[in-house]
């Protein structure tokens, strides 16, 4: 196949030719962006929040008397664990994709000059960590002792506590964190074991990284912490032991009022956690195929139109002996052309767009596998789209050369 | 002659329904994606308080002791109660009010209704003035009520329609908490955008500030009143120290409460800057506060674009949506340009006959411009069904979504403009057609 002809042709049909591959370049670079942020957006939906989601079901309560909250917490730990398909039930103050957080700025350095990171702290009683099933890596889960009572609403003075290993990782590198120290306004903390995960509430909320810079402190619950609770039930049971839990709440504690929009099963939590993502997933999506649609339309339009106009120099370069296949591959060949030309200006486009995109969002740079994944698929709906024009002209018959027009 | 330009430009879309079709759908797809984004964003980023915006600062001092671990380049978003009252009580502004946001249990007495959990918003009686709170029934507090803790509530449309059914409420009596107060006001149905009295945080919510539109609180009560009724409800922006009973936070070493002044003049903001600074410069010298040169004193629209309220994902929607149209744009040059050279033969023959160039331009312009007509009526109705969506999402400001006359003139306005931007191109190639050439091909 001689390129030279067709990069002839092309020089007189200057301006069409610079549109469509101008419209491929920006089409190629909203595309390799938009893919990026969709497979970001899926992966950050994809965190592991380190608890087992399916069997725990969060229940937070308002609307109670402050200096009655262990005489509430006692109440609604035994009424839960007495419903039918609990198998149990504990204080805990929040679950990973629950709106309720706690986040503060820890410090390892004693005198507690500047806060080293943003941590949430998960405050529970035994039966809470047992129930959430995180996973240890190194030391020891709490003893009996490790749990104690909280001051100042806030937590134990001094707390021996869980941390994930990617808290750890940020706090103290690569060292070994057993045994390691930290403070938060005065309070005292004390590793005795690292999980593997534990997503923070609101992983999406505090940056890139830090969705899993989560402590779980042991605390005995007493007065201080009251009003919310898991309970844990087999998968398959769990949707009707909520409901029935949540009818069973004005019977234990007449003088609460359950908050629908923070209770719910892990796993729906977490579903409505990530709901705008998904919503921006499919606006993505949509904008995606839309944009392909136009581009493919675009290419047969101006296609058909230079079929149409060069009927006649197809006739005659089939009567003096080219074959049919020899009029496919040429105008297939010329919109492999055009199409590379805009995948060329698309991929600095792509990459001022990634630039831009990676000021204001938090993005990372584009992977080169975008770019490839992008190409590809622009260079095969430009084939797609020339081909029934191109097919057009290979049924010129030679005839037609020996007709004035 | 604009009667027979648009009877040719009729007939040559006639000409050709499927390249028209595609053309005018480019263009309604565009339109439709920009618009509906654009009226969003227009919709989030506008002005909640036109004509009294510039007039309106929130009031900032670094309230962090000496080498405290919170303190940053920037003051808190809020304000300890010692400096929040001592800033107040100055009165140096001409209006000022407090805001603190709790939630609290409300119960009405004489309705059988089971009590429910809600928003308090604790303001002082200037909040209802400074930010023209419409009223349905009754009015806001006095000034007195704010000093002598009296037991007032003003109530929004929603609790009230909810609570009484809409009718008149006032001088009935609310249990908030364990206290029972008096209605003496009720909101119109009232809804800032974004809730602007208490936006802060904004620079540590990575671009997850949807929740800045949620609708104003339930229940509105004098701010020391506020603080009796709801003691050990309220919730720190941030501490330096743990407070030693939760929600109680009056003297606790925590920021939690918001200033709002009105100052008619630049002079008044020049004196209230001083105001700001010397007291700080004071409680520095008391050894109360570490930082006395770290105040700042915003208007409500630098507070908020500061905050950046606008929702990141809002933003990213619109560009998407914008590069969309670009690609539209491109797309229908493309298809213009294909479409009058494919009757450079007509066109010869209209040249031959007598027609200028520009008469030509303005020919295939006026075709460019019917399709952007079109366009933009197709779009139009898009966008109606692109805000339906929004409408759909679960999303605070998603009861907000809906197209003004603004918008509605703009849908149309972009589309013949950007038809018309299309055309050009085009045009200038048509009506560069030489007579004589296309005539000896015909």
């Amino acid at each position: 196949m001689q390129i030279g002809p067709i990069l002839t042709a092309l020089r007189r049909h200057r301006v069409a030719t610079f549109l469509i591959a101008l419209e491929i370049a920006l089409a190629c670079a909203v595309l390799c962006n938009a893919c990026f942020l969709i497979v970001n957006r899926i992966e950050s939906m994809r965190i592991t929040s380190g608890v087992d989601e399916k069997a725990l079901a969060y229940i937070a309560v308002d609307g109670y008397a402050p200096e009655h909250a262990g005489d509430l917490n006692a109440r609604m730990v035994a009424g839960l664990s007495a419903l039918p398909g609990v198998k149990a039930a504990g204080v805990l103050n929040t679950v990973p994709f629950s709106p309720r957080q706690f986040i503060n700025g820890v410090t390892t350095d004693p005198a507690g000059q500047h806060y080293d990171h943003i941590a949430n702290m998960y405050n529970g009683d035994a039966a809470s960590l047992r129930m959430l099933g995180v996973r240890l890596l190194a030391g020891r889960m709490p003893t009996q002792d490790d749990y104690r009572p909280i001051e100042n609403n806030f937590e134990p003075k001094e707390s021996m506590v869980l941390v994930t290993r990617s808290l750890a990782d940020a706090l103290w590198s690569r060292e070994d964190p057993l045994g390691k120290e930290f403070w938060c306004v005065g309070f005292h903390f004390r590793v005795i074991g690292i999980i593997d995960h534990l997503a923070i509430p609101q992983p999406e909320g505090r940056g890139a990284g830090t969705e899993e810079f989560s402590v779980f402190v042991p605390v005995k619950p007493e007065n201080q912490l009251a009003g919310t609770y898991v309970i844990q039930a087999a998968p398959q049971d769990l949707p009707r032991v909520f409901r029935e839990a949540v009818l069973a709440i004005p019977r234990i504690a007449p003088e609460v009022v359950f908050d629908h929009e923070d209770s719910g099963l892990v796993s729906d939590l977490r579903e409505r956690y990530f709901r705008s993502d998904r919503s921006m997933i499919g606006i993505l999506s949509g904008v995606i195929l839309a944009l392909m649609l136009v581009t493919a339309l675009g290419i047969v339009g101006l296609a058909s139109f230079w079929v149409q106009q060069r009927r006649r120099q197809i006739g005659i370069r089939r009567a003096i002996g080219a074959t049919r296949a020899d009029i496919l591959r040429y105008f297939q060949t010329e919109n492999f052309l055009i199409v590379t030309l805009g995948i060329l200006i698309g991929v600095l486009l792509a990459y001022a767009l990634n630039i831009v995109l990676m000021k204001v969002y938090e993005v990372t740079h584009l992977p080169v596998a975008y770019l490839l994944a992008s190409a590809m698929v622009l260079w095969a709906l430009g084939q797609l789209a020339v081909l029934g024009p191109a097919l057009r002209a290979a049924a010129v018959p030679p005839v037609v050369a020996t007709r004035s027009a | 002659m604009m009667g027979y330009y648009m009877d040719l430009a009729l007939r040559s879309l006639r000409h050709n329904k499927v390249l028209t079709a595609l053309m005018v759908l480019a263009i309604a797809v565009g339109i439709g994606a920009s618009m509906t984004t654009l009226t969003v964003m227009h919709l989030l980023s506008g002005n909640p308080l036109p004509g009294k915006s510039d007039s309106i600062f929130y009031a900032q001092i670094d309230a962090n002791p000496p080498l405290s671990p919170s303190h940053h380049n920037e003051p808190p978003d809020m304000l300890d109660y010692q400096s929040a009252v001592d800033l107040w009580s100055a009165h140096k502004a001409d209006r000022q009010t407090l805001v603190v946001e709790s939630p609290v249990k409300i119960a009405a007495q004489d309705v059988q209704q089971p009590p429910s959990m809600g928003m308090l918003l604790s303001p002082t009686a200037d909040f209802f003035t400074m930010f023209n709170v419409p009223f349905q029934y009754g009015g806001p507090w006095s000034a007195d009520d704010d000093t002598h803790r009296s037991r007032v509530a003003v109530i929004s449309a929603d609790l009230n329609d909810k609570l009484y059914g809409g009718a008149n409420s006032v001088g009935r009596v609310l249990r908030l908490h364990d206290a029972d107060v008096r209605i003496v006001g009720v909101l119109k149905p009232w809804r800032p955008t974004p809730q602007f009295y208490y936006v802060v945080g904004g620079r540590f919510s990575h671009g997850q500030t949807a929740d800045y539109y949620a609708k104003p609180q339930d229940v509105f009560t004098p701010f020391f009143t506020s603080l009796q009724i709801n003691d050990g409800n309220f919730e720190q922006f941030n501490c330096w120290e743990a407070p030693k009973v939760a929600g109680h936070l009056v003297g606790a070493g925590c920021v939690w409460i918001g200033l709002w002044v009105e100052l008619g003049s630049a002079a008044k903001v020049a004196s209230y800057r001083n105001f700001l600074a010397d007291y700080a410069a004071q409680q520095k010298a008391a050894g109360r506060i570490g930082y006395a040169d770290n105040t700042r004193l915003r208007n409500l629209m630098d507070w908020l674009a500061f905050n950046q309220v606008v929702p990141s994902d809002v933003r990213l929607q619109t560009w998407l949506a914008l590069s969309f149209l670009l690609i539209c744009l491109c797309n229908t040059v493309g298809l213009l340009l294909v479409k009058f050279l494919r009757r450079g033969g007509e066109i010869g023959i209209r040249r031959a006959l007598g027609a200028s160039r520009k008469q030509i331009f303005m020919q295939c312009l006026f075709e460019a411009g019917a399709i952007g007509v079109l366009g933009g009526t197709c779009g139009w109705l898009l966008t109606l069904l692109g805000l339906q969506w929004v409408r759909a999402q679960p999303v605070a400001y998603a009861d907000l979504a809906h197209m003004d006359l603004v918008m509605f003139g703009s849908t149309f306005l972009l589309a013949v403009l950007v038809s018309l931007l299309a055309g050009t191109l085009p045009a200038l190639h048509a009506s560069r057609i030489a007579p004589a050439l296309q005539l000896k091909t015909l």
